[in-house]
């Protein structure tokens, strides 16, 4: 057994045989022959080699007179290991005592020394590890040829493993049969994540070293709520993790019974709860989970699972999809977030020192005005077929708001010339994430219609953490009292100047938290479909005056650790109460 | 034996120490501390990770043995023709 830690990027728990794909698509599973077969594919094997030890001696050659001998001499080393009758001997030791398949039993052998070569401390030696890979992956290719086993054919289902995926090779995936996705590089943003939490299925990515330390076949368990991929779990984490599915999945049912009912709480105010998308499709699984509309539509990912600029039809048909899908109910779009840790190859990779304090957001928007102006045009088209919200993120100052409203209001102008039909009476909010707006919310409340915070970034700009960073990570976290004092003020001046305020942030998505989102005045909380139940159940386990008590309480705290402390506390007890007999009464 | 050139036992000097043992009939065996490895093989004597400085014991059992642990000794004394 052997235990990764990556960064949790969609959550839930899988278990299965890996599949391990490799930059070149190859395959290997673990494929056990007949006896009978031992002999045939013992010469496979050999015909493999012998091709391979070919190419290589051709390879030497060119790359001699073209490069130089140097180089060249390292072909002579894989040619050497190649030859080398101690590693054919292991190899073919796997396969006719072990009928194991030629492909696997190469890769078991091949792999097994790319990890010990991985665990030495010399850097130069540690690198022969991509010799190794270098090798297998030369063996493989001729051992497979047209045999390749396509994603598309996968007989049982697997959990896909690999250094890095792309958009082609999950296009062409049976997603019937892929159950968890591993990646050795990639954040929260990268297109596995992207795709994994659009398929609702459990995906780990930073994981670094995985593809080195596993093979093809071997059992690997992805736990994604908290970022760990196990492989060869043994019989105990089995059972316990068995244990924390069962669980989940009765938790799970109990809380879909509550789909139907109003977020209200018990002395009858009611939260309007959203769900937070990135894909249109994604409206459905809200639905699903009890969300009354969309409180926050990443469009940037419009431009990043493409290889060209989205344009105004490509903006307006994914608006259109989500809108059909959600029948009259509201869906708040976020115009583009680009930057930062989110780049498309239409901005590039922009060298920036501190990319999370660059040119991000709605400042690469005004600073790119036909982009910007490309989606607002798609968006307002798109207001006329149901209830639509437009909000900006990333606003530090009021100047940046107005600029903004000036180019909406262009952009409207020249629909309005065109005869071009939108929602004139569309809403403006401002995302609230950055500690500057959060401390004067009253000029940003009195020019906009609407709040929404961001509570992800305005944690990591309020407590200067990099929560991507493994170093500092653990400083992350919204129950700073700081954070909480800036949401408090954020608050209180929408209430003052009589507009809306959601929260859209993680937070949001944190049962732990909704007892003082709700105390402290918050309208509206939007989240991830998965955690509406669980913050629903806390809305209606609750009053408003309780849920103001503790706001009032929380805010007299000094450190992130007592207010935890203290609502975990307020929070069990709460639920222990509510499931107690009155909820049974309420069902009646 | 002291491995004295600057890289190391890598992934060259290792082919070499392989190439020199499979010219005799011996068998031959490298001791790091505890470690035996089969001098024959290749991937074996690069898992050694005998950097500069790492004392390796050379054992050979056989007609040739001496021959084979004066060839060996040689070509780790020469540095592999490195440096």
């Amino acid at each position: 057994m052997k235990i990764l830690k990556g960064i949790a990027v969609s959550p839930g728990v899988a278990v299965s045989p890996a599949i391990v794909l490799d930059s070149e698509e190859l395959v290997i599973s673990r494929r056990i022959i007949a006896p009978a077969e031992v002999e045939a594919e013992v010469a496979r094997l050999h015909a493999a080699v012998e091709k391979s030890v070919q190419e290589l001696t051709d390879l030497r050659e060119k790359v001699s007179q073209t490069v130089g001998e140097q180089l060249g001499a390292i072909f002579d080393v894989h040619q050497s290991i190649l030859n080398s009758a101690p590693l054919r001997e292991e190899i073919l030791n796997l396969i006719s005592h072990e009928h194991y398949g030629p492909e696997y039993a190469v890769s078991t052998v091949l792999r097994g020394y790319g990890k010990k070569f991985l665990a030495m401390k010399d850097e130069y030696l540690a690198d022969r590890v991509q010799d190794v890979h270098d090798i297998e992956r030369r063996v493989l290719r001729h051992l497979i040829g047209e045999r390749r086993q396509q994603l598309v054919n996968l007989q049982s289902p697997h959990i896909l493993v690999a250094h890095d995926l792309t958009p082609s090779q999950t296009a062409s995936l049976d997603r019937s049969k892929i159950l968890g996705f591993a990646t050795d590089v990639g954040g929260r943003t990268s297109h596995t994540a992207i795709v994994a939490r659009a398929m609702n299925i459990p995906a780990i990515v930073g994981l670094e070293t995985m593809t080195a330390e596993i093979s093809g076949g071997d059992q690997v368990l992805i736990d994604g709520d908290r970022g760990l991929a196990i492989i060869n779990p043994d019989a105990e984490t089995l059972e316990k993790y068995r244990l924390y599915v069962q669980e989940a999945k009765r938790t799970e049912v109990d809380l879909t019974s509550l789909r139907d009912l109003p977020a209200i709480t018990r002395d009858g105010h009611e939260i309007t709860l959203y769900g937070n998308i990135e894909f249109p499709n994604e409206v459905t699984a809200c639905l699903e989970h009890g969300a009354a509309g969309i409180g926050l539509y990443r469009t940037e990912f419009l431009y990043l699972d493409r290889d060209e600029e989205p344009t105004e039809e490509d903006h307006y048909e994914a608006y259109a999809s989500a809108l059909e899908l959600l029948q009259g109910r509201p869906m708040t779009i976020r115009t583009c977030d680009l930057g930062a840790d989110k780049f498309t190859h239409v901005t590039g990779e922009a060298l920036e020192r501190n990319p999370f304090l660059g040119l991000r957001s709605i400042r690469y928007s005004l600073r790119h005005v036909d982009v910007f102006k490309t989606q607002l045009r798609a968006i307002l088209r798109a207001s006329v077929l149901g209830s639509v919200q437009i909000l900006f993120p990333l606003v530090t100052n009021v100047r940046e708001l107005r600029h903004a409203k000036m180019i909406l209001n262009d952009v409207r102008e020249d629909l309005a010339e065109e005869g071009v039909a939108f929602d004139k009476n569309i809403k403006v909010g401002v995302m609230i994430e950055v500690p500057s707006a959060a401390f004067m919310p009253r000029q940003f409340a009195r020019e906009c219609d609407f709040f929404s915070i961001g509570t992800n970034d305005l944690v990591q700009y309020t407590l200067a953490v990099d929560r991507l960073n493994e170093r500092v990570a653990d400083m992350f976290t919204p129950a700073h009292p700081a954070v909480i004092g800036l949401m408090a003020n954020v608050v209180n001046a929408a209430k003052a100047e009589h507009i809306e305020v959601a929260v859209c942030g993680e937070m949001g998505g944190d049962p732990l938290y909704t007892l003082l989102l709700v105390g402290l005045g918050v309208d509206v909380i939007s989240t991830a479909p998965t955690a509406i139940p669980e913050v629903k159940r806390m809305i209606r386990s609750t009053s408003m005056r309780q849920a103001r008590r503790v706001a009032k309480k929380i805010l007299t705290l000094e450190s992130d650790r007592e207010i935890l402390a203290y609502l975990t506390e307020v929070s069990r007890t709460i639920l222990s109460e509510a499931f107690g007999p009155e909820e049974e009464e309420e069902e009646r | 034996m002291t491995i004295i050139n600057r890289q190391g036992m890598h992934a060259r000097p290792a082919m070499q120490i392989v190439e020199i043992s499979n010219r005799f009939k011996s068998g031959i065996k490298i001791r790091k501390g505890s470690m035996v490895v089969d001098a024959k093989s290749i991937m074996q004597v690069m898992t050694l990770e005998a950097v500069q400085g790492t004392v390796l014991v050379f054992e050979a059992e056989g007609a040739d043995a001496g021959e084979a642990l004066n060839a060996l000794a040689q070509v780790v004394a020469e540095k592999f023709q490195e440096d």
